[in-house]
C-alpha cells in the first residue's frame, strides 16, 4: 500500500509541477497576480508530494519490504539501520528521489523566502524551475520508477554494495546532489531575467545566497567523497580524475566562477551577460555530470546500472533545459543593459581575471573529461586521459588563481591601486618565503613543485588573514578599536576571508601528501615491527570477529616514536557474504600535521604473516580541514544581514537598489 | 564518487590484493621508485578507472612485475612505456602521446587560454575606456588625500565595497 | 556587442549533445587491438596436453586461422565453447587455444568436459605470452591471416551473431 502511495504521489508531483511550470508564466505575460501566486501553491504542493514519494521509499527500506524491486536490489534485512536508510539514495532509482525532492525543496524555498521579489520574476524562476521538475519527474516515472513491485516476493535483499556501506559515502550523494540541484535555482533565475530582459544589483544579490548555498553542500560533498576515498580504498588516494569525480568538479569550478562574477553583478552592475551565461552554464555542467554518470558513455564504471535508454532520456532532458536557456540567451542577452565601469586593475578586474582562470580550468576539465569519447565518436580510437594530463594542464592554472585570490580582495572598486595592495601584502609575502624555506630545510629542493605548491598554500592562507588585518587596522590602532571594528565587519567579509584561507590549509594539504609521503609495504607476522617516517609500527595481534552483516579480521598496531607511546591502530578487513565482498578499512591516525595510515591485507601467499601497508601522509588531513573552512566560509557569508531571505522587510524593498555609489 | 565496479571486479577475482604487493618491490630504491612512476602512468585494462600502480587486478600485477624486470634489465622509462604501449595501445597510456589526433586535447586548453584572454582584455579594455571617457583622468593629489581621510574616517565600506547600504537593509 | 557572438554557446552546445548521442552508441569499455595488421609476437608455448601440440609464432602461418585465449575458470569461457565446437567441426575453421593462467590439468579438463575445438593448444602459465598479444581479460578471440598477421580481435565470449556478422565473413574474404 505504501509503496503506491509514493507512485500516486509522484504523479501528482507532475502534474502540481505542469501547473507550476506553466500558470505564473501566463500570470506574469499577463500580469495576472492571482496566476502568478499560484506558483508559490504549486511549488509547496510539490514539496509536500516528492517529500511524501520519498518517504514512502525510505519506508520501504527501513522495514526491509521486499515486494518493491529496488528494495530488493539493494537492501538487506541484517544490514545497518543507518545504511538501509542511505541505501535509499545508493541506487539509481532512488538518488533520482532524492534529487528531484531536492528540487522541489528549493523551488519551495524561493516561494517561501522570496517576498522581496518582484512577483513577475518570482513567477518566473518559478516557472523554470517547475519545467525542470517536469522533465525530471517524467524522466523517473517512465524509465526509473522506484516503486515497480516485484512477485513472488524474495526472501531477502541482494544487500547494498559494501563500499556505500560507511558514513563518509551515507551522506556523501545527499550534499552533492543539494549542491547539483541548487544551481538549478541559479539557472531558474538567468532563465527568468532573460525572460524579463532586465539583471541588475538586486538580481545579484537574490541569486548569491542560493548559488552559495550550492557551493558550501557542493563542496561539502566533494570533501566527504575525497575522504572516503581515501580511507576506504586502502593507499590514501583522494583524488584519481576519474570522470565521475571530474562531473563533480566541473559544476564546482564553475560554481565557484559565479559566486565570484555575481558579486560584481551586486556591487557593481557589470558583467551581466556574462554571470547568466555562467549560471545556465553552471547548471549545464551538473546536469553533463549525471548524464556522464548514468549513461555510460565514458569508461567510468560506477555502482549505477548503466543503461542508454536512461542516458538518451538524461540527454533529451540536457537538451530542453540547456537548450532552452542558451537559445533564450543568444535571443535575449542582447537586451540586458551594459552596466558599470571600471579600470583593468580594480577589484571587478581581479574578479574578472579570477572567472577567466576558473572557466579555462573548467574547460580544461572538460576537454580531457570528454576527449576520449570525441574521439572515439570520431575516429574510433580509443585513448585515456588520466592525471598526468590534469596534473600538467589543471594545475598551472591554478598557481596565478592564487597569486590574485590573495590581491584582489585588497583592491578598490572601479580603480584599484596595485602598489599600495601588495604594499599590504609584504607581511603575508614574507612568511611565504619563511615558509618555504622551511619546507625545503626539511625536505630538501625535490620536488620543485612542492616548493611552488606550499608558497600557493602558505600565500593564499596569509593573504587572506592579511586582508582581514588590514580592514581592522591591526597595530595601526590600538588593539580594542582593531576589535571593535572586526565586530562591525559584515559577515561577508568574514566568509571571503574564510574560504580563501580554507582553500590555502587544503592545497597544503595536497601539496604534503603529494610530494612527502613515505610507505612501506611488507609482510609482518605478530611481534614484527616496521619502521615509518620515525614511527615505529608493531603487530600485536590479529582477531577475527563478527558484526552485523559481515565478518572481519582485526589487526592490531602499537605504534610508538622514540619508544613513547603514540597510538594504536586496528585496521580491519572485512567480508561481506551477501554481497560477496571483502572491503578494507584503513586505521588512521591523525596528528594536527600528518595522518599515520594502517592498512592490513591478506596474509601472505606464503602463509606466514599478513601483507600490511603503513603511510605517512604529512600534512593530509588538511585537505579536508580546509574544506570544511572553506564551507564555513560559505555559511558565514550566507548568515550575513544583506542575505536574510525572508525576514520582513520594514520598508518595501527598493528594488532594484541603485548601485553602491563608488567613492570619488 | 564510485570508483566501484573496478573494485567490485577486482574483488570479483580471486582473493583481493591491494595494488603493490611487498614481493613485487625491487631491491634497488632506485629503480623501485622509477617503476612506482611508471606505473602511474599506465591504465589497467581490466577496471579501466585505475591506474596499475592502484590496481588490485591481477594483470595489472602482471605489469608491474613486467615493467620492473624491463627496468632490471637496463630499460630506460620510456622504453618501459613503449614495450607496454606497442601491445596495448595508446588506450594503456594515460598521458595520451601527442600526436595530430590528441592536438585538440593537448593544445586546446592553451588555445581556451589565449581566446578566453583576448575576450578579457578586450573586455576590460572597454570598461577602461569609458572609465576614462565619463570617469575623471587619474586622481589628483588632493583627491588622494581626500580618499586617504576617508578612508581612514572608517568609511571604507564603499571604497571596499562591503555591505550596507545597498538601499533595502533595515538597520533593525 | 554583436549579436551573433551570443549563439556561440549554443552552437558549441549542440556539438557536444550530438557528440553524446554518438557516445551512446559506443561502448567504451571494448578496445581494438594494437596489433592489428601487425605479425603475430613471437612467442613459443608448451602443450598442455602430456602429448599434444604447444603453440608458437612458427605454427600461425600458411592459413588463416583463430586463436582463441581461454581459460578453465573462466565462466564466459564455458559459455562461448560450443560456438568454438561448431566453428571447427562444421566450419571447418582452424583453431588453435592459449590457456591463460590455467593449470593444465584444470584445462584438460575443461576440454574434456566441454569438447576440444583447438588443434594446438599453448599453456600460457604466467599470463606473459598473453601479454604479449595484448590480451586483457578472457576469453579474446584473433584472426590470423595466412602471412601470419593479426586481422582481427573480439573481445569477451563470441555471441551467434559475432560469428554470421563479422567472424566466418572476415574469414571467408581472407582465404580468398
Amino acid at each position: 500500500m505504501i509503496p503506491e502511495i509514493g507512485h500516486y504521489a509522484l504523479v501528482l508531483a507532475l502534474l502540481l509541477a505542469i501547473v507550476q511550470s506553466s500558470v505564473p508564466m501566463i500570470g506574469a505575460a499577463r500580469g495576472n497576480a492571482a496566476w502568478m501566486e499560484l506558483g508559490r501553491t504549486a511549488a509547496y504542493g510539490q514539496l509536500l508530494m516528492v517529500g511524501t514519494a520519498f518517504a514512502a521509499l525510505t519506508y520501504a527500506y527501513v522495514v526491509s519490504d521486499f515486494s518493491v524491486l529496488n528494495v530488493v536490489q539493494n537492501s538487506h534485512s541484517a544490514k545497518p539501520m543507518l545504511y538501509k536508510v542511505s541505501g535509499v539514495w545508493g541506487n539509481h532509482e532512488g538518488s533520482l528521489v532524492l534529487w528531484v525532492l531536492m528540487l522541489a525543496l528549493f523551488g519551495a524555498a524561493v516561494a517561501w523566502f522570496g517576498g522581496n521579489l518582484p512577483p513577475s520574476l518570482k513567477a518566473r524562476v518559478l516557472g523554470v524551475q517547475g519545467m525542470i521538475g517536469v522533465g525530471f519527474l517524467i524522466f523517473m516515472l517512465a524509465t526509473s520508477n522506484p516503486f515497480i513491485r516485484v512477485f513472488p516476493v524474495p526472501a531477502d535483499g541482494n544487500d547494498l554494495n559494501p563500499l556505500l556501506q560507511d558514513p563518509g559515502l551515507a551522506f556523501h550523494p545527499p550534499f552533492l546532489y543539494l549542491g547539483y540541484v541548487g544551481f538549478s535555482l541559479a539557472f531558474s533565475f538567468a532563465a527568468a531575467a532573460l525572460i524579463e530582459g532586465r539583471v541588475d544589483p538586486a538580481w545579484g544579490r537574490w541569486v548569491r545566497p542560493w548559488t552559495l548555498v550550492a557551493w558550501s553542500s557542493l563542496t561539502l560533498g566533494i570533501g566527504m567523497g575525497s575522504w572516503w576515498a581515501y580511507y576506504e580504498l586502502g593507499w590514501g588516494g583522494w583524488w584519481f580524475w576519474d570522470p565521475v569525480e571530474n562531473a563533480s568538479l566541473l559544476p564546482w569550478l564553475a560554481g565557484t566562477a559565479l559566486l565570484h562574477s555575481a558579486i560584481v553583478v551586486e556591487k557593481r552592475d557589470a558583467l551581466k551577460t556574462w554571470t547568466v551565461l555562467l549560471a545556465i552554464l553552471t547548471f549545464t555542467l551538473s546536469l553533463v555530470g549525471t548524464f556522464l554518470v548514468r549513461s555510460g558513455v565514458l569508461t567510468s564504471v560506477h555502482a549505477f546500472a548503466v543503461d542508454p535508454e536512461r542516458g538518451v532520456a538524461i540527454l533529451i532532458l540536457l537538451l530542453l533545459a540547456t537548450g532552452g536557456g542558451l537559445l533564450l540567451y543568444a535571443m535575449r542577452a542582447s537586451s540586458l543593459k551594459v552596466g558599470g565601469l571600471f579600470a583593468p586593475v580594480s577589484r571587478e578586474g581581479a574578479l574578472v581575471l579570477n572567472n577567466l582562470l576558473l572557466s579555462v580550468a573548467c574547460a580544461v576539465v572538460l576537454i580531457g573529461t570528454l576527449y576520449p569519447l570525441l574521439l572515439d565518436s570520431m575516429t574510433g580510437q580509443k585513448i585515456s586521459v588520466g592525471a598526468p594530463f590534469f596534473n600538467a594542464t589543471f594545475v598551472p592554472l591554478m598557481i596565478p588563481l592564487v597569486a590574485v585570490m590573495a590581491v584582489g580582495p585588497l583592491l578598490a572598486w572601479k580603480r584599484g591601486d596595485l602598489a599600495g595592495a601588495l604594499g599590504r601584502l609584504k607581511f603575508a609575502a614574507l612568511v611565504t618565503v619563511v615558509c618555504v624555506l622551511w619546507a625545503l630545510y626539511i625536505n630538501g629542493v625535490k620536488p620543485v613543485m612542492a616548493l611552488v605548491g606550499i608558497a600557493m598554500a602558505a600565500w593564499a592562507f596569509f593573504g587572506a588573514v592579511a586582508e582581514l588585518a588590514d580592514r581592522v587596522k591591526l597595530f595601526r590602532i590600538p588593539l580594542g578599536q582593531s576589535w571593535d571594528r572586526a565586530k562591525g565587519l559584515p559577515r561577508g567579509a568574514w566568509g571571503t576571508t574564510l574560504s580563501h584561507a580554507g582553500l590555502g590549509i587544503a592545497i597544503a594539504g595536497m601539496v604534503g601528501t603529494s610530494a612527502w609521503l613515505t610507505e612501506d609495504i611488507r609482510v609482518m607476522n605478530i611481534g614484527d615491527t616496521a619502521s615509518v617516517a620515525g614511527y615505529e609500527f608493531t603487530l600485536e595481534k590479529v582477531e577475527s570477529g563478527r558484526v552485523d552483516n559481515y565478518t572481519t579480521e582485526t589487526g592490531t598496531f602499537l605504534v610508538s616514536s622514540g619508544g613513547d607511546f603514540v597510538a594504536r591502530l586496528h585496521p580491519e578487513q572485512r567480508w561481506y557474504p551477501v554481497a560477496r565482498m571483502e572491503t578494507t578499512e584503513a586505521a588512521i591516525h591523525t596528528t594536527f600535521y600528518s595522518d599515520l595510515y594502517a592498512v592490513l591485507g591478506d596474509r601472505s601467499e606464503q602463509g606466514e604473516g599478513w601483507v600490511v601497508r603503513i603511510y605517512h601522509h604529512p600534512l593530509v588531513p588538511w585537505i579536508w580541514f580546509g574544506a570544511i573552512v572553506m564551507v564555513l566560509g560559505g555559511l558565514v557569508s550566507l548568515s550575513d544581514r544583506r542575505f536574510r531571505l525572508g525576514v520582513p522587510v520594514r520598508r518595501a524593498a527598493k528594488a532594484p537598489a541603485a548601485a553602491a555609489q563608488p567613492a570619488e | 564518487m564510485k570508483r566501484l565496479i573496478p573494485l567490485l571486479l577486482a574483488l570479483t577475482l580471486a582473493a583481493p590484493a591491494l595494488a603493490v604487493m611487498p614481493d613485487e618491490r625491487l631491491a634497488d630504491p632506485a629503480l623501485e621508485a622509477r617503476a612506482r612512476e611508471i606505473s602511474k602512468e599506465l591504465r589497467c585494462l581490466v577496471c579501466q578507472n585505475q591506474s596499475i600502480d592502484d590496481s588490485n587486478a591481477p594483470l595489472a600485477r602482471d605489469l608491474r612485475v613486467l615493467v620492473r624486470e624491463r627496468l632490471t634489465a637496463g630499460d630506460s622509462n620510456e622504453e618501459a612505456l613503449d614495450y607496454i604501449h606497442a601491445r596495448y595501445g595508446d588506450f594503456v597510456l594515460l598521458r595520451p602521446p601527442v600526436k595530430p589526433e590528441t592536438w585538440a586535447l593537448w593544445f586546446g586548453p592553451a588555445v581556451v587560454l589565449v581566446l578566453a584572454g583576448a575576450g578579457s582584455a578586450f573586455y576590460l579594455h572597454r570598461r577602461r575606456r569609458e572609465v576614462e571617457t565619463t570617469a575623471a583622468a587619474p586622481l589628483t593629489a588632493d583627491e588622494e588625500r581626500r580618499l586617504e581621510a576617508m578612508m581612514a574616517g572608517g568609511d571604507d565600506e564603499n571604497n571596499r565595497g562591503h555591505a550596507g547600504n545597498t538601499g533595502d537593509t533595515a538597520r533593525l | 556587442m554583436p549579436r551573433l557572438i551570443l549563439f556561440v554557446p549554443f552552437a558549441l552546445f549542440l556539438v557536444l549533445v550530438g557528440y553524446f548521442a554518438v557516445g551512446l552508441t559506443r561502448d567504451p569499455s571494448e578496445l581494438p587491438s594494437a596489433l592489428i595488421d601487425q605479425p603475430v609476437p613471437q612467442f613459443e608455448l608448451p602443450p598442455v596436453q602430456e602429448n599434444g601440440q604447444g603453440l608458437a609464432t612458427a605454427d600461425l602461418k600458411g592459413g588463416v586461422q583463430l586463436v582463441n585465449v581461454f581459460a578453465s575458470w573462466c565462466a564466459p569461457c564455458r559459455i562461448e565453447h560450443p560456438l568454438l565446437m561448431r566453428l571447427a567441426k562444421e566450419e571447418g575453421v582452424t583453431i588453435h587455444g592459449i590457456a591463460y593462467k590455467d593449470k593444465p590439468q584444470d584445462s584438460q579438463r575443461f576440454l574434456a568436459q566441454l569438447g576440444n575445438p583447438y588443434q594446438r593448444i599453448g599453456a600460457d602459465l604466467d599470463g606473459r605470452i598473453g601479454i604479449e598479444w595484448g590480451v586483457y581479460g578472457v576469453p579474446e578471440t584473433y584472426i590470423v591471416d595466412a602471412e601470419g598477421r593479426i586481422r582481427y580481435r573480439h573481445v569477451g565470449p563470441l555471441m551467434p551473431f559475432d560469428l554470421d556478422e563479422k567472424i566466418l565473413p572476415l574469414i571467408r574474404e581472407l582465404q580468398k
